[in-house]
């Protein structure tokens, strides 16, 4: 019967102009989508390359090996003079990626201690951190680190004076002078030792998700944990004999000396970016503590759970859920923000490469290019990570 | 049982006076109590008393925190500030050279006041700022009854903002009198004009073949694709026609005057960029889907400095021998095309929050794509993401001052280059530049904040 009857709509089929058919239409307009795509490409393509020939430039990544000929004052890596624009890349990126990496610390630690304020029953708490977080969020983050770079931190003593901190070292103008571990041998010891204390954590758990479910009998996790992460570290420090000392700064008639310099555009960097990035994360935990609604925790109470397990067991893995992703975009924000080092001169990858160097060579398009991918690659990264924590944290639902 | 009032030694033959309740369940005491003291008071475990003790701490550091800050604005800008001055002897101290007394630490406002006219205007000429003026009054006046839900002529206000103001402002500020070269025929604007008639006729013979191909009549398209290439022609007339106004190169331009003008260029180009791509987005052609994704993923995936160096180096060389574009107008490319990718994930959220049976109910009734996003679902999603929007408008607001490392004087640029005249400088100048600064951001990204919380307020339909 239905064969029969399609068969006879198909043949008293009106002839309409195929043009009319959906699919052809979009088949039109999509040769036509890629042929202005192609040609605008290659028009960039051809243009760019008529005008490098008409300014002399050369094309091509073997700048990379040429040397680069300034300095770098903060390296991470190995760097001289003589290194090639190559190592001024990785120079620049492990910069970019070392104030990203303490940024996201400290904004994480500043976001959640003043998300959780604005929900508390304080009012003086809940109030100073609601005033933190419209001040500071509405405010561009350049001029923020202006206001540190500029205003606050060139009221520091100047260079030959310093303030003495005690242990932390000493603060002048001129940056932050902490002491400096130095690593002899069998330093790497407690390294190692810290590796099989995290593994040896991680299997306890198991272990101990497994007992519990099978005989119900509970095992303390998370002091064991602590115990084996930190105690195992500890004790190699103490069997290898004292590896780890510490390089104090001293005051010197020229300001301090010796100990680990903490530069001024790095300090100044780090505030703005960590306490702007701060006042979005606070918003993203409230939203997700205040989403898992009053329901899951009077029905965790009914089921004889005290507060401390209700919130580990039941608000604060909801509350995760719907803090992640955003979360992660923040992480992804404050790293790309972090190129705005390069109104301050912080070295990073946007300064280093895609300005001095640029301003060196004149090689826009690789350089740039370079840079530009490199961010990608990272965003990229990053997104797919939160796209497969999505689908394993999804919700499953019928 | 009669006798029973003979028992009872006392009964109270009138009521008494209501008593004030204790101090600790009402007034004052009681707020502090419940608001404040409640959340660290408590000892009776362990826990319990760690909680407190910390609760102690934060607060005392909270109030602590919030008495330094406060009492530092308010000694800074407003009990030590120099509102009148004429240079830096003003706002100096004795050692510094200025009248001021030892220790002395305030807001220069007598700075802000004399640059007050750069800070808004940039290098824009003295005589022809009643121009800059202009445009601002016509856009707040667009712009409010916008913005006020219960005012009528939304429609007509629309087309004002989007239409006549940029048309308004772009020849106010510029001064007209544009120059097009044609490509082909002639030269001059009349050669143009030749031209563009030639381009509209092919065109609209285009649409009306179109028509004739899909088996309607061909000439209500040859007309409505005239009258719209007459509207693009009208627009290029205008801006082409001489009104007699002074050329102001973009290069004088600063302070305010740019800031509003990226911050708005970029929000009008995104939008509708933003719409198309979101729309491509969702697409089902793999193409058109592919190709948006690519594009929105990759200006979202890099920091908008990047987009500037590149829009200031590397544009240039993008295009043919002959053609440049002034540095404004790379900015401005730059920023539009970055915020688009923001705005089409903005409006993306919106199509993907609209049911699935609005979709179906507009296919029902036989609209085809195009109608029924215009009619049912662009004007439903886009409402729903009205805070959305003006949150990346404030995200972009913020975004300007980028443009002050590739070179452009915004307003934050415009202060910062203030710093390098010696006239007003002093130790207190920056500190001040700042100050104001961040002041005028913030007046501007808190309000637009607000207007977005209300707006969703508003909009809330939930229970």
């Amino acid at each position: 019967m239905a064969v029969s009857e399609s068969a006879v709509i198909a043949a008293e089929k009106p002839s309409v102009s195929i043009l009319n058919d959906q699919k052809v239409r979009g088949q039109i307009f999509q040769v036509i989508l890629v042929i202005a795509l192609v040609w605008l490409g290659w028009s960039i393509v051809a243009n760019t390359a008529a005008n490098l020939r008409a300014q002399g430039l050369p094309f091509g990544f073997d700048i990379l090996k040429d040397t680069a000929g300034f300095s770098i004052n903060q390296t991470l890596i190995e760097y001289s003079e003589t290194s090639s624009y190559g190592r001024v890349y990785f120079v620049g990126l492990i910069n970019t990626l070392l104030i990203a990496g303490v940024g996201i610390i400290f904004a994480t630690l500043l976001g959640f201690l003043i998300g959780v304020s604005r929900l508390s029953s304080n009012w003086v708490i809940s109030r100073v951190a609601y005033v933190y977080i419209e001040v500071v969020r509405n405010i561009p983050l350049l001029l923020q680190i202006f206001i540190w770079y500029f205003g606050v931190l060139r009221l520091l003593p100047q260079k030959r004076e310093a303030a003495d901190l005690g242990i932390f070292g000493f603060l002048n103008v001129a940056g932050l002078y902490l002491p400096k571990p130095i690593f002899e041998v069998g330093s790497s010891w407690i390294f190692y030792a810290f590796i099989i204390g995290v593994a040896l954590a991680i299997g306890i758990r198991k272990w101990a998700v497994k007992r519990q479910f099978e005989t119900g009998q509970q095992f303390p996790v998370f002091w064991t944990a602590v115990g084996l992460i930190l105690g195992l570290p500890l004790l190699a420090y103490l069997v290898t004999g004292l590896p780890i000392a510490l390089e104090y700064p001293t005051a010197g008639n020229f300001g301090p000396r010796g100990g680990l310099r903490v530069f001024p555009e790095f300090i100044a960097l780090l505030l703005a970016l960590s306490m702007y990035t701060a006042s979005f994360i606070a918003e993203i935990v409230r939203a997700g503590i205040m989403a898992v609604s009053g329901g899951q925790t009077e029905a965790a109470y009914s089921l004889g759970l005290r507060a401390n397990p209700t919130l580990r067991l039941v608000v604060i893995p909801q509350a995760m859920r719907v803090i992640i992703p955003p979360l992660t975009s923040q992480y992804l924000n404050l790293t790309k923000n972090s190129s705005l080092a390069v109104a301050i001169a912080y070295q990073d990858l946007v300064s280093v490469f895609a300005g001095t160097a640029l301003n060196q060579t004149g090689r826009a398009v690789e350089l740039i290019l370079i840079t530009m991918l490199t961010y990608l690659v990272i965003s990229l990264l990053t997104a797919s990570f939160m796209n497969w924590y999505n689908r394993r944290m999804a919700l499953v639902e019928r | 049982m009669a006798n029973d009032n003979q028992n009872v030694a006392f009964v109270r033959s009138e009521m008494l006076e209501e008593s004030v309740p204790p101090n600790r369940t009402s007034g004052v005491v009681k707020w502090v109590w419940d608001n404040v003291l409640e959340s660290m008071t408590n000892f009776q475990t362990i826990p319990a008393s760690i909680i407190s003790i910390l609760m102690i701490i934060l607060t005392f550091g909270a109030a602590y925190l919030a008495y330094i800050f406060v009492s530092f604005i308010l000694s800074f800008a407003i009990i030590n500030g120099v509102w009148d001055g004429v240079d830096r002897t003003a706002c100096a101290t004795l050692v510094q050279g200025g009248v001021q007394p030892d220790n002395w630490f305030g807001a220069c406002w007598a700075y802000v006041d004399a640059y007050l006219g750069q800070f808004i205007y940039g290098r824009y000429p003295l005589d022809e700022r009643w121009r800059v003026n202009i445009v601002f009054l016509l856009f707040i006046g667009g712009l409010v009854p916008m913005l006020v839900p219960s005012a009528p002529y939304k429609r007509e206000n629309i087309i004002f903002m989007a239409i006549v103001f940029p048309l308004v402002a772009l020849i106010l500020l510029t001064g007209g009198n544009l120059d097009f070269e044609p490509r082909f025929i002639g030269s001059g604007k009349l050669g143009y004009a030749v031209e563009f008639v030639i381009f509209s006729l092919i065109v609209a013979g285009l649409a009306a073949a179109w028509a004739k191909g899909t088996a309607s009549e061909p000439m209500p398209a040859f007309k409505s694709a005239l009258i719209v290439m007459g509207v693009i022609g009208a627009v290029f007339l205008t801006v082409a026609v001489p009104f007699g106004l002074e050329h102001v190169e973009t290069e004088v331009w600063g302070g305010l005057l740019m800031t509003l003008v990226i911050a708005i260029t970029g929000i009008a180009v995104s939008l509708p960029l933003g719409i198309v791509l979101a729309l491509g987005r969702r697409s089902e052609m793999p193409v058109a889907r592919a190709a948006c994704v690519v594009f929105i993923e990759f200006w979202r995936g890099v920091p908008l400095i990047t987009v500037l160096f590149m829009s200031s180096v590397m544009l240039p060389l993008f295009l043919p021998e002959g053609v440049s574009f002034d540095k404004l107008l790379r900015a401005l490319i730059g920023v539009a095309l970055f915020s688009s990718a923001y705005m089409a994930e903005v409006v993306r959220g919106g199509l993907q929050a609209i049911p699935k049976g609005q979709y179906e109910g507009a296919m029902a009734v036989g609209l085809n794509f195009w109608q029924s996003m215009r009619m049912i679902i662009l004007p439903q999603a886009l409402k729903l993401v009205i805070p959305g929007i003006v949150n990346t408008f404030i995200g972009l607001f913020k975004d300007t001052t980028l443009v002050l490392i590739i070179g452009l004087f915004d307003f934050l640029g415009m202060i910062q280059s203030s710093f390098t005249d010696s006239t007003w400088s002093s130790p207190v100048q920056s500190l001040t530049g700042y100050m104001f600064a961040a002041f005028v951001y913030w007046v501007f990204c808190f309000s637009m904040s607000r207007y977005s919380i209300y707006t969703e307020r508003r909009l809330h339909t939930g229970h």
